[in-house]
This record gives C-alpha cells, structure tokens and sequence, in this order.
C-alpha cells in the first residue's frame, strides 16, 4: 500500500511537470500543425535565465521565475514573427528540420553563454522543507509543483472556454480564412498563443529542474518526451495532454520502482503499442 | 549520360581527396560510411516517402549484429556485412509492420521510440554489448583473404569506397525499377495508387526493410573498420544528422545523399577544428538557410542561381 501511494504520489508530481512542458507543445502543435521540436528549447531557456538570475544576480527565487518567464515569452514572439511564422506552411519533414536546426541554436547559445554544466536553480529554504503525510515525508516542492499543474489546467480551460480570446483562438484554429474573414486578427492570436506555450515551457522547465535538471543538452534529451505525451494525448487536447502526462509519469514511476532495469523499454514499448492502436492520440481527433 | 555524371565525378573526387589528405583517411572512410547510411535514408524517405527520425536503430542493429559475429562466429568482413544487412532488414521488418501503419507525426515518433528501445536494450545487456562502454575487441580478418587492415585506413578506405559503390548502384537500378517507381507514386499519392490495385501498406514494408538492410550494412562497415561500436549508434543525433545530411544534398536523387554528407561532414570537421564548443551553432545556421533558401537542397541551387541572374523574379516557381 506505501509503495501504492508512493507511486501515485510521485507519479503525479512527475505527470505534472510533463503536463506543463508538454501542453504548449499540444497548442502549437495542434493549432498552427507545426512540429515544434524546439519546444523543449524554451523550458531550457527559462531554466538558464531562472539560473542566471538566481545564480548570478541574486535575486530571490519567485521574482526570478516570473522574469525567466518573461524574458523566455520575449524571445519566443520575435521567433515566432520571423521564423515560425514562415515555417507553419511547410511539410511535416521540413519543420522537424527546421526546429532541429532551431533547437542547435538555443543549444549552442546557451552554451556559449552559460557553459555546459549543470545550472542549478536553488530552491528557497519554505520549498525544501518536507510535510508529513502520514506514510512517507514528501518535500514540499512536489505539492507546489501538483497546485500550480492544477492551476496551469485550470487556468487553460477558463482561457480556452470562457473568454474572448479563447472562442477566437478557437475559430482560428477550425478555419483560420474564415475566421480572419469575420475580422479576428489571427496573426496576432497566433503569436499570442506561441508566447503562452513558450511561457508556460519556461514555467514547466523550471519548477521541473529538480526531476529534469537543467544544461545546455536539455532539449535533445527531453524531446523525444515531450512530443510522446502531446502524441499519446492527441494534439491540440488539452485534456488528452493532461490525462496522457498523468499517466504516463505515473507509468515511468511505476516501473522505475517495480522493474528499474528495464523501466526505459517497458515505457517506450506501451507508448508504441498505444499509438500503433489508436494513431491519432487518446483524444486526438482521427485525421483525414 | 546524364544521370550518370554526379556520381562519376563524385567517385573521382574522392579518389582525388585519397590522395590530397593521405593524413585523414579515417575521416575520408567515415565519410563513406556516412554515405552508405544517407543512401538507405534516400530510399525510405526520398522515393518512398516515409519520414522517420529513426534510421540510427538499424545502423546500429547492424554495428551490433557485425561486431558480435566477428568476435563470437567469424571474422571474415564480407560475412560480417551480410550478418549486418540481415540484422538491419530483420529490424526494420519487423518494427516496419506496425510503423507502416501510421503516417506523418506518429511514424516520426514512433520511429525515435523503436531507436530508444534498442539503445536502452543495448545498455543495459552490458554482458553482451559492454554497455556504456561499447562492444570491444572486434579483429578483423583480410578482406577477400587478400587486403589486410593497415594501420593508417588504406584498406578501410577502398573497403568502404567499394561497398558505397555498389549500394549506388543496387539502388540506382532498384529507384529506376518498376518498384522504385511504384514507391515515388505512393510517395505522390497514395489514395491514386491503392486505387490501381497497389498494395500500398506491403510496399513501403519492404521499402522499409530494404532500406534497413543498407542502413545495417553501413553501421557493419563502421563496425568493422572502427573496430569498436559504442552506444551513440543508436543515438537520436545520429538519424538526425543522417536527416540533416539528406535534406541538405536533396532528396529523391541518390546523388545528393552524397553531396548533402559531404557537405556535412566537411562543415562539422572544419567547425569542430576551429571551436569545439560551437560546432552545434554552424550546423544549426546551416540547416536554417538550406530549409528556407533551398528546400529542395544544394542540389538545386545551379538552377535557383541561374534564374536569379535571369533576373525572372517568379521564375522556378
């Protein structure tokens, strides 16, 4: 039963930070059909300006987070003006190559700037201390980490379902001829919506350090997962990207306690199962 | 003569650089290698259209399978290439009958996953691969009896240069057979070509398998020649760079898989030699400009520059 709750525990902490890089991964993917994999370049470009502003500033942990957001949304609009932009046109093969080529770049940048090392984001001391629960301690990191997945999710929903914005992004996204016909500027929904998954990257990237730590290799390594949850989930689902993130993290902490040796090929071997049955994601729709 | 004439003149060129960089055979042979395996990458994904992002799980199959059998069975190369080919088609054969079932984005991924799956297989059998420390103490025999392998690559080199050859050729006349052209036409449209009966699900199948057959064959080469096989065989980087390689040269015609590895491989070694740290940079900056100024590859950039000194503004187009 501890071993139960231990799994479901971190599993969901670890599904979490999953969700939060992967789901602006799911709306550019699913909205403007362009395979990002540079994506995973924006969490480590959140996760160096955390670092550097931490680090090498000393400004205190939050107000760096909330900059390191910003500053990482203040690279990724002028990108998606000038690049992305003229990439959303192009075949599938193309844009792979053209966000590899992409990602070298944030790569190479960051370790220009910053080295290849480790760059270690400190938590402050009200993050490390750990809360009983009765069958294990856990630090209080993972809650925080749980309440602002939830809030992310949440957050999405109401922007999606219950705003202006949401119903335009919306439209653009079913017909973006016909809805810039009707007056939506969806140039400028568009670019909203990169800025807010490169944000919301940022944001999964660092508060995800401490299970996926940060260096200059970072995207390379990671995204092969990122795009396995957006692919299980379905693109442009938010919902699928969230139950596929929950339980995949679950899944790769199950094994890795129960069966750590082959943790790796069991994860890898579902997600294949499960797309060679259902292609299109859990809640993808079925393309035609 | 035509179609001939690149692949002739690329041959010569190599031919000449033996003699210009005595000094870097070892680079020239991994060029060739390089080649063998882009070439593989042609047929899947140029003339069948297949994308993948994970032709380095059969390169590596075939390093593997090759390096296992020299040290356990026979060391005779030629065998070892056949054991690799055999390794490589198994692979894709097999990983090909539920990949050929999807298409675009999930074929990409699921791709990267079957190369995930081997490389983690390969780490952790460390009893029989050696692990993170790649499989070891592979002694090759002379090839054909005949040509030892030298210290300084010789041998390695003509090995190499031959075997390139020949999966040239193979697959110029495969491309130009009514296979080759049966897979260009599912590659241009699959609904017209299942609707003249074309079973269109087994032919990228053995698309696949042929493909995974040479991409073995050249993870054996390297197998044999570098006398070491290590884990980044199976590496993302490695079927990216392939990627990078192929789109560069352009896709469709063998001969730019030639020119596009070339063009790499000299690019990556002048980069590296001149800052280590910021090869990736150059790459990046290179990928960039041919998927934006040349998409159909340096290959057609002669045309692209003549219709701009035409002054045509649309012409091409």
């Amino acid at each position: 039963m501890t071993l139960f709750m231990n799994i479901a525990v971190d599993g969901i902490a670890y599904g979490m930070i999953l969700f939060m890089i992967s789901v602006g991964l799911s709306v550019t993917m699913g909205l403007m059909r362009v395979v990002n994999l540079a994506h995973g370049g924006f969490a480590l470009l959140g996760g160096t300006f955390a670092h550097w502003f931490t680090q090498e500033l000393g400004l205190p942990f939050w107000p760096a987070v909330l900059l390191a957001i910003m500053a990482t949304i203040a690279i990724a609009l002028p990108l998606e003006r000038v690049i992305y932009r003229r990439i959303y046109g192009f075949g599938d093969l193309q844009q792979v190559l053209a966000t590899i080529g992409l990602t070298f770049l944030m790569i190479a940048s960051v370790n220009y700037w910053q080295g290849s090392s480790l760059l270690s984001i400190p938590l402050p001391e009200n993050l490390k201390q750990s809360v009983d629960l009765g069958f294990r301690t856990l630090p209080v990191h993972r809650l925080v980490v749980i309440t602002v997945g939830l809030a992310a999710i949440l957050g999405l929903w109401l922007l999606l379902e219950r705003t202006l914005f949401g119903i335009r992004l919306r439209a653009a996204v079913d017909n973006r001829g016909t809805a810039s016909a009707l007056g939506i500027d969806t140039d400028w929904i568009f670019m909203a919506a990169f800025g807010l998954g490169a944000g919301l990257a940022a944001l999964g990237g660092i508060l995800g350090a401490e299970i996926l730590p940060i260096d200059a290799y970072y995207p390379v390594r990671y995204m092969v997962l990122f795009l396995i949850v957006v692919a299980v989930g379905g693109m442009g689902s938010i919902a699928g990207s969230f139950i596929a993130a929950l339980g995949l993290g679950t899944l790769e902490t199950a094994t890795r306690y129960l069966v750590p040796d082959y943790a790796t090929i069991v994860f890898f071997t579902f997600v294949i199962v499960l797309l060679a049955v259902r292609p299109q994601g859990l809640l993808g729709k079925a393309h035609t | 003569m035509k179609t001939w004439g690149p692949p002739l003149l690329l041959m010569t060129l190599m031919v000449v650089l033996y003699f210009a960089l005595p000094f870097n055979l070892a680079f020239l042979t991994r060029i060739l290698i390089m080649i063998v395996l882009v070439l593989s990458l042609d047929l899947v994904l140029g003339h069948a259209g297949i994308a993948t992002l994970g032709q380095a799980a059969l390169y590596g199959a075939g390093a593997y399978a090759a390096g296992l059998f020299a040290i356990h069975v026979w060391a005779d190369p030629l065998a070892g290439l056949l054991v690799g080919i055999g390794a490589g088609a198994i692979l894709a054969f097999v990983s090909g009958l539920v990949l050929m079932r999807t298409q675009g984005l999930t074929l990409i991924m699921l791709t990267i996953a079957v190369a995930s799956i081997c490389l983690e297989i390969a780490n952790k059998a460390r009893d029989v691969t050696g692990g993170a420390d790649g499989l070891r103490g592979i002694r090759m025999e002379p090839v054909l009896g005949l040509f030892a392998f030298d210290f300084i690559g010789k041998t390695g080199f003509w090995y190499s240069l031959a075997v390139a050859a020949l999966v040239f050729l193979f697959l110029a006349f495969l491309t130009r057979a009514p296979f080759g052209l049966s897979l260009r036409g599912i590659h241009e449209s699959q609904d017209r070509m299942a609707a003249i009966g074309v079973s269109v699900y087994w032919r990228r199948v053995t698309a696949y398998t042929i493909g995974g057959g040479i991409a073995g064959l050249a993870g054996a080469l390297a197998a044999q020649i570098t006398q070491l096989v290590s884990l980044e065989s199976f590496s993302f980087t490695l079927s990216a760079e392939a990627l990078i390689m192929l789109i560069l040269g352009g896709t469709g015609r063998l001969y730019g898989a030639i020119i596009g590895t070339m063009i790499f491989m000299f690019v990556h070694h002048w980069a590296a030699a001149n800052d280590p740290f910021n090869w990736l940079f150059v790459i990046g900056v290179l990928v960039l400009s041919v998927v934006f100024f040349l998409p159909k590859g340096i290959i057609a950039a002669p045309p692209a520059l003549a219709s701009l000194f035409k002054g045509g503004r649309h012409a091409g187009s």
